[in-house]
């Protein structure tokens, strides 16, 4: 990407000249990127490690107390369950939304009338920022005036007078938030996908056909291995941002009832900020990073093997 | 509006799909079960939320607690007071204006260190341009949930705290890495033959960046505008984190902290203001969607 796409320019003394400034000039390009990334994102990366090996409060800087924060929270059962829950949140949302999300992107890759002002709308929950949207279904699944509710007593299947407490019981407010979630990715991982679709061939699926492929297999075999890298980087992003999801539930739940919906960032937030102490809030992100480096491994090495499977040239 | 897509599809039909390849061999009943009933469905369930919150803003508090006499699902007597006490009884506008501010600022100082950096690794191609490439793109991957408790200490340190320039200077650490990728696919594609002959001419490096490259690149960097301006109004934990006097919160702050007294929320309000804080999005998003989803199918491509 970066060198020797392009044949040498003729050596002149000006373009020689520039040859040698080059790195310098490069340079001076970078510094207002360097700028905001080294003080605000690299610092505080490397400051937050060792914030984490630290017993610092907010109001008082900490002294050096090695891993006892973490050996601590090994033995919290708010944590793990907090960490448990994280993992679930991103397994179930992550699977559903790339499923959904694959179904909606094969249905809009279908010829119809008003095919771009649909493709249009399905994005807007993806538009809205999540707070608003959360908002919308912390109303949606009100325990008194929850509209499913309402809708289970007209059908006859709740009494009346009867309630389902969505967001106060721990397993029910669990689902809902997950359902928030999948709500709020799918948009994203359509669209994604529909792009990827569109570069297939219909050619190719009309070949599959006269050969006597089934609709499956021509999903199977056609399809899926030309969508994979995209799926690939789709899902890496999905996974990442799920798993380090934080207003969706700071908005609908706040992690409760009962700490059944803290995950480990709104866990990081409530004994750092709301809680003071500093260095343990800064223990709990930092044991997130292991998890999101296992994420990107996944799909990098996953990405690279089909790459050699498939030989570079197929590119 | 799903009715009046599948009605008309139902009449077009597949007769006019002269371009896909086979879709002469789906008749039109087999269709409206396999592709329109699916798509309206989770369409239904995709808007239903904003339906909903539409409805809820403009009904009288009467009904919207009393669900045995009134249909939750419609209003009777649609009311503007849940919309005219948030516009003129609260502090939403400063908050409104507030966010906007940020927005704006953060997105314009990100786009100005994207363009440079981005032409730098893409054009300029100095040694280990290909590093930093990378190394920026991993600046993407780390989340703002890792970064806020350290991010507290530093920003309490350099003296912002509860300031607007708190916001304003970490947003880009978010923005930067994205628009710096999205511009590089946009500066790839834009003639090297250009710039070698202007250099040839002796254009300077900034000369050739803002009279050849950048007019060039316009769809690119309306597309990183928008994307850059929807990250900030979305942005949360750092505005939750950063400020804490009233009139300096952003809309998605101020909306789940200002709108709860104790265990009464005022729900009307509360969807008033969820709206009503979507809307500048929407509208943008509205004028340039073309843009937005070409760049986003094409960031991710890359």
């Amino acid at each position: 990407m970066a060198a020797g796409s392009f044949a040498a320019p003729p050596e002149t003394t000006a373009w020689s000249r520039l040859m040698v400034n080059r790195n310098w000039l490069g340079f001076w390009f970078m510094v207002p990127t360097m700028i905001f990334l080294v003080f605000f994102l690299a610092w505080p990366l490397l400051l937050g490690m060792w914030m984490s090996m630290t017993d610092m409060r907010i109001g008082r800087g900490g002294v050096f107390i090695g891993l006892e924060n973490y050996q601590y929270l090994l033995e919290d059962s708010d944590f793990l369950n907090a960490t448990a829950f994280t993992l679930v949140y991103t397994a179930v949302a992550s699977v559903v939304k790339f499923a959904v999300g694959l179904y909606l992107a094969i249905l809009l890759n279908n010829h119809m009338p008003f095919k771009a002002f649909i493709r249009a709308i399905v994005l807007i929950p993806f538009i809205v920022p999540t707070v608003l949207s959360a908002v919308a279904f912390w109303w949606i699944f009100d325990t008194q005036f929850s509209i499913f509710t309402w809708l289970l007593q007209k059908a006859g299947i709740l009494a009346k007078g009867q309630y389902i407490n969505w967001l106060g019981d721990p397993f029910l407010a669990q689902c809902s938030v997950i359902f928030a979630n999948i709500w709020r990715g799918i948009p994203f991982i359509a669209i994604t996908l529909l792009a990827g679709l569109q570069t297939v061939s219909p050619s190719l699926y009309e070949a599959a056909t006269l050969d006597g492929a089934s609709g499956w297999q021509r999903f199977r075999f056609v399809t899926y291995p030309l969508l994979t890298p995209i799926i690939a980087v789709v899902m890496t992003f999905s996974v990442l941002f799920t798993f380090t999801d934080f207003q969706l539930i700071w908005a609908m739940t706040r992690g409760g009832p009962v700490n059944a919906t803290q995950l480990m960032a709104t866990l990081s937030y409530q004994r750092g900020i709301l809680g003071g102490r500093l260095g343990e809030g800064a223990a709990i992100a930092t044991a997130m990073v292991p998890f999101l480096l296992a994420a990107i491994m996944v799909s990098w090495f996953g990405l690279q093997r089909r790459k050699w499977q498939q030989g570079e040239s197929n590119d | 509006m799903t009715d009046a897509a599948l009605k008309s599809g139902a009449n077009a039909g597949s007769l006019t799909d002269h371009r896909e390849g086979m879709a002469y061999l789906e008749t039109l009943p087999r269709k409206l079960v396999t592709v329109y009933m699916p798509l309206a469905i989770i369409l239904f369930v995709l808007l239903f939320p904003f339906y909903w919150m539409v409805i809820t803003s403009i009904k009288p508090d009467s009904q919207l607690l009393d669900l045995e006499n009134s249909n939750p699902l419609w209003v009777s007597q649609p009311t503007f007071q849940h919309i005219y006490k948030l516009l003129f009884d609260s502090a939403y506008p400063r908050w409104l204006l507030t966010t906007m501010t940020v927005a704006t600022a953060a997105t314009f100082l990100s786009i100005f260190a994207s363009v440079l950096s981005a032409y730098a690794i893409t054009r300029i191609r100095y040694k280990g341009a290909a590093t930093v490439g990378g190394l920026i793109f991993l600046a993407y991957l780390v989340p703002p949930s890792i970064l806020f408790i350290p991010l507290s200490a530093v920003i309490h340190a350099y003296g912002l705290f509860d300031t607007p320039f708190a916001l304003i200077l970490t947003y880009p650490t978010i923005l930067i890495p994205f628009c710096t990728w999205l511009l590089m696919g946009y500066f790839k594609t834009i003639p090297y033959e250009l710039e070698e002959c202007a250099l040839m001419d002796g254009a300077s490096r900034w000369q050739i960046l803002t009279k050849i490259v950048l007019p060039l690149a316009i769809p690119g960097l309306i597309s990183a505008f928008i994307f850059a301006f929807t990250l900030c109004w979305n942005e949360f934990i750092y505005a939750l984190t950063f400020i804490s006097s009233d009139h300096n919160k952003t809309v998605p702050v101020a909306i789940i902290s200002n709108f709860v007294d104790g265990d009464i929320f005022r729900w009307g309000s509360l969807m008033a203001g969820a709206l009503i804080g979507s809307l500048p999005l929407v509208i943008l998003y509205a004028f340039f969607v073309e843009h937005y989803v070409s760049a986003m199918t094409g960031a991710v491509k890359e």
